[in-house]
Formats: structure tokens, sequence, C-alpha cells
């Protein structure tokens, strides 16, 4: 499988990041280069093993429903880029 | 000379030394190299003197915590409360913490002083600390080197002299490798045995609290404090955490014979032949003492960088997704006006850094569509055969030895714009992440370039008390050649 130039623009736009085309040409060189070292995994039968998804088993946790006190209101807007005293502020999403 | 926090304590309580006077010495060394080093990103001054006295005043009425006398660094991924928190990346510019990590709350209550914020790789992603909006942090005996990453700020402030201990993150290795470049002790703790709240994820599933420091039993100290089970993190083990430092007291005297593993593969192609012949001479070492060394082949081990760098990666791109110009950090300057998923798009491709876009890019590309199966799906399935490997070993010894990195500390420069270079600079540390084990970094000695030798401890989950055990055996085996 080798990555084209199209799909870097489109997994780009899937994460939200926009290149330039010289930034497009080498991460698709960049690309190209791990994954082709990782299809090493095909060499690895895997026909009988389930996926891991988590290092153990979890239990599930109980623990008494004590209200605790959240972090406060203007603390939680403090590191807003653009906010006003309720809300984070964006730029207006309907025409 | 690396400040120890257990002779520094041991001084403090004695009452040969006050706190000021440690904090001051921390100061000091700050002042004459961190410019640079370039280690703290930084340095909480007037409030360390200020904590110092207040400590040394419980000290005085003999009501000291048990971290008393530790002065700590902490890397930028860690919530400290009214502290700057940046991850080493322009996305979270002007981000100030509003809550404290619970591992820092902890080390607080202990009386634990927390001097300054370490640099490091931005999120966590490197092997060099070269990737870090701060600039590249240095290594302190050779500032043509990088210090390891991405932790590497913290080691390196330890390496320094600006503090003795700190905390990291080991997702990939980031605690062992710039623990073994900077000829300090780091533990990557078992997945699960310390809280993660409050620490910028990087992925999830591979991400632990670490720490570093002089010596084991500095190490094993702090871990006393801060390991355990946390209402915060579900992912916290439940297992009862032991008093280290008095069980490995009690141990001295009667260590029993040990059995250790070593993978024949793991000391073949790659591996500096010096580090090599370090191991070497401490497995002989271990045998004279009447310990067993044994071979254990272990082949999915040697997939374990391209299982780590798809299933991180594509985590990372997940985790990542948070950051959006919208609710904390840096909105691109050409936002305004423009519309919201421009917004995004604009304040992501300016905050963050090349590695960390190419592990997005990376990560988005693996659970796409058409490829979700061939890549992640397989990783974690390979995933599954290397934590199997270790379970077989470990039903066989009681611990695996081998070297932390392939090489000592490298030059700067040299491999940041090679990727796959960079990653395989991992690639004895990514395994233990993967299978969720312990695993630490002990100094031995030097390679004749100069640099500081790193050996790797691995033992099984929530068996951080016979890593501890082993480095210790360790540690004694290598001041013994030194004389």
């Amino acid at each position: 499988m080798s990555v084209t130039l199209e799909d870097v623009h489109y997994i780009a736009k899937l994460a939200r990041l926009s290149l330039t085309e010289q930034e497009a040409t080498q991460a698709q060189q960049d690309l190209n280069k791990i994954l082709s070292y990782m299809d090493e995994l095909n060499q690895i039968d895997t026909s009988s093993v389930e996926p891991l998804e988590h290092v153990f088993d979890f239990e599930t946790r109980l623990r008494p429903d004590t209200p605790e006190a959240p972090v406060p209101h203007e603390d939680a807007l403090r590191n807003a880029p653009d906010a006003d005293s309720d809300y984070f502020r964006v730029p207006k999403v309907i025409e | 000379m690396i400040p120890s926090f257990l002779s520094d304590r041991k001084a403090l309580l004695e009452g040969t030394t006050t706190l000021l006077a440690l904090v001051q010495r921390s100061l000091d060394a700050i002042d004459a190299t961190n410019d640079e080093v370039n280690a703290l990103i930084d340095v909480y001054r007037e409030e360390s003197l200020s904590e110092a006295k207040r400590i040394q005043a419980k000290v005085d009425k003999g009501e000291a915590g048990p971290l008393a006398g530790a002065i700590f660094s902490i890397k930028d991924l860690f919530a400290h409360k009214n502290h700057r928190l940046q991850s080493a990346s322009k996305i979270l510019d002007t981000f100030t913490s509003v809550y404290d990590a619970t591992v820092v709350e902890r080390i607080l209550a202990a009386d634990g002083l927390i001097l300054g914020r370490a640099n490091q790789d931005e999120f966590g992603m490197g092997s060099s600390n070269e990737y870090s909006v701060y600039g590249p942090c240095k290594h302190p005996e050779d500032y043509q080197r990088v210090p390891g990453g991405s932790s590497g700020g913290s080691a390196a402030s330890i390496a320094a002299g600006y503090c003795n201990l700190s905390l990291g993150s080991d997702t990939g290795g980031s605690v062992r490798q710039p623990a073994a470049f900077c000829g300090i002790v780091g533990l990557k703790p078992s997945y699960g045995r310390i809280s993660r709240y409050g620490l910028a994820a990087y992925a999830s599933s591979l991400d632990t609290v670490g720490c570093f420091g002089a010596t084991v039993e500095d190490v094993a100290a702090c871990i006393e404090v801060i390991a355990g089970q946390d209402v915060h993190d579900m992912t916290t083990l439940s297992t009862e955490v032991p008093s280290y430092l008095q069980e490995l007291q009690d141990r001295d005297s009667t260590t029993k014979s040990l059995r250790f593993g070593i993978n024949p593969s793991w000391f073949s192609e790659g591996l500096d032949p010096e580090i090599k012949h370090q191991i070497e001479w401490i497995l002989d070492g271990l045998k004279e003492q009447g310990h067993e060394v044994k071979e254990i082949a272990m082949p999915a081990q040697s997939a374990s960088l391209s299982t780590y760098y798809i299933l991180a990666t594509a985590e990372a791109s997940s985790n990542l997704a948070r950051y959006d110009g919208i609710h904390a950090g840096y909105r691109s300057a050409q936002s305004e006006g423009a519309k919201l998923e421009d917004v995004y798009t604009l304040s992501r491709s300016e905050g963050f850094g090349p590695e960390v876009k190419r592990r997005i890019l990376l990560g988005t590309y693996v659970l796409s569509k058409g490829y979700y199966d061939a890549y992640y799906g397989k990783a974690q399935k390979v995933r599954r055969l290397i934590q199997r490997e270790y379970e077989e070993a470990f039903q066989q010894v009681d611990a695996m030895i081998l070297p932390t990195t392939p090489t000592t500390a490298f030059k700067a420069g040299e491999k940041v714009d090679d990727p796959l270079s960079m990653y395989l600079n991992d690639i004895y540390t990514l395994a233990a992440n993967l299978s969720g084990i312990t695993a630490m970094s002990v100094p031995i000695g030097r390679h004749s370039n100069g640099m500081p030798i790193g050996i790797q401890i691995q033992t099984p989950v929530s068996d951080e008390l016979g890593c501890f055990q082993v480095g210790t055996l360790i540690e004694n085996l290598s001041s013994k050649e030194k004389q």
C-alpha cells in the first residue's frame, strides 16, 4: 500500500490540518517510509489472536455518589481564547 | 555531583542543612547553566523560597512529610494549579492549570517542593527533546548532544544539579531513555500504578507517570508517595502500594537467589558493542553472586516498533482532537471573521509542531476507512502476542535484563529530520508500554565517548518492588567496578 498525495490531503482534512504543497509532499514521503517499515507486521500470523484493547481487564469500580465541588465556571472559561461571562465564543455558525 | 533526595533529606532531618540552603543550591546551579542547558522552562523562585520556609518549620517541629527535602521539576504535561502547562506546544500558549494533577497533589501533601517546569518534546512525542516550542534541551555534560526524550528536561534537570527528583511521563520510553542518556535512574511503573489524572494525554492505553532520581532508593521513596488507586482515574490498579524503602532495607540481608532472563536477539545487531559489553559484565556479576541467567526467545518483540507507532499515533490523533482553538490555548490570529471549521484548521495547523502533525496524520491514516483492519486491528493483535511473551517469560524468571537504548546520547540534529531513525532509538523500551509491565533504567558506567550507559530491568505488572530490588543489586555491582 502506498500513500498518494490525495490521501495525504484527505487525512489532513479529517485531522483538521492544512498543509502546504511542500509539507504534503514531505508528509507523503515520511508516511510511505514509516508504513513500509510497518509492513513487517504482515509476516506475523495473528489468525487466532484476539485484539488487545486494554492491558488488563478493569473491574467496574463503584464509588459513593457524593457530590464534590466542580471546577468553578470562571475557571473553566479562564483559558478560552474568546469567552464572555458565561460561554465559549465561536464564530457565527448559522447563516 | 548529582544531588540525591535521600542524602539531602538525611542532612535536613539531622540539621546539617536547611531546606532554604538546598533551594539556594538549586537556584545557583540553575543560574550557572540553565540558560544553555534549557532543562527548566519556568523556575518558581519566590514560591520555592517561601515553601522552603514553610516546610522547614515543619521539619523543625518534627512534623515533616515523607517528601520533605525533595526538590522537584515536573514535566510540562502535568496540571499544577495556577501554574502554566503548555506540553511544550504553541497550541497551549498561555494555558494555566485550574486544578492539580493527582501526583502533584500527593507530592505537595507530602511536603515535596516543586521548583519548576521541565522542557520536553511537544506532547511527549520525541526521543531527543528537540521538538519543543521552548527550543531544544541540551545534554548537561555535552551541549552538542541531546539529553534524550521526551522527558529530556526532567532528566537533564537532575543531572545538572537543579533538583533531586523529577516527574516525567513514559509512553514508549520517555522516562527510561533520557535517564540512560543522562546517567540517572528512571522508572516507568506498571500501567495504572500511578494516576494519570491531570496528565496531558498522548496515547492513553500506553501513558504512564514516571519518576527520575539519582538512585533507585530515591525513586522508590517518591513512588511510595505518588502510587496507588485514584477515584479520578478508573484505570488505576487497586493493588496495595508497599512501603518500598522499608522492604528494600529488610530484604538487603536476605536477598534470595533470583532468576534473570535475556532475549538473545536484543543483543544482536544494532546495539553499540560497548553497551553490550557493559551489560554482559553486569550479568556475569549477577551470576557470580549466585543468581541465574537464562536465555528466553521472544520473537514477537521485534515487532514492537511497528505495533507501537500504529497504536500510539492512532490514540494521539484522537486525544489531540480536543485542541481546537475554542476551549483553551491558542487561536490563530487569522481566525477573525473566519468560519468555525477554519478556526479549527488554522489554529491546529499553526499550533502543532512538525512531529506532532506527523503523528496525527499517521494516526488518522491507520484509523481511516479501508486501512483500519490492516494497521490498527493488526497492531492490536500483535500487541497481545507481545504481552503474552512477557507473561510466559515471567513464569520462568523474576526479571528481564536488556539495554535501555541502542546507543549513548547522540548528537543534536542527527536524527531530527529522519523520523524512522528517531523512532528506532526506542526499540528496547516500547514493549514494556505495550505490555503494561514495570521497567526501569539504571546507570552502569560510561562509554569510551564519555557518555553514561543505562541498563533496563523489567518486572511483572505491579512488581515495582522487584524492579527496585534488582536495581539496587545492579547499582552495587556497578559501584564496585568504579572502585
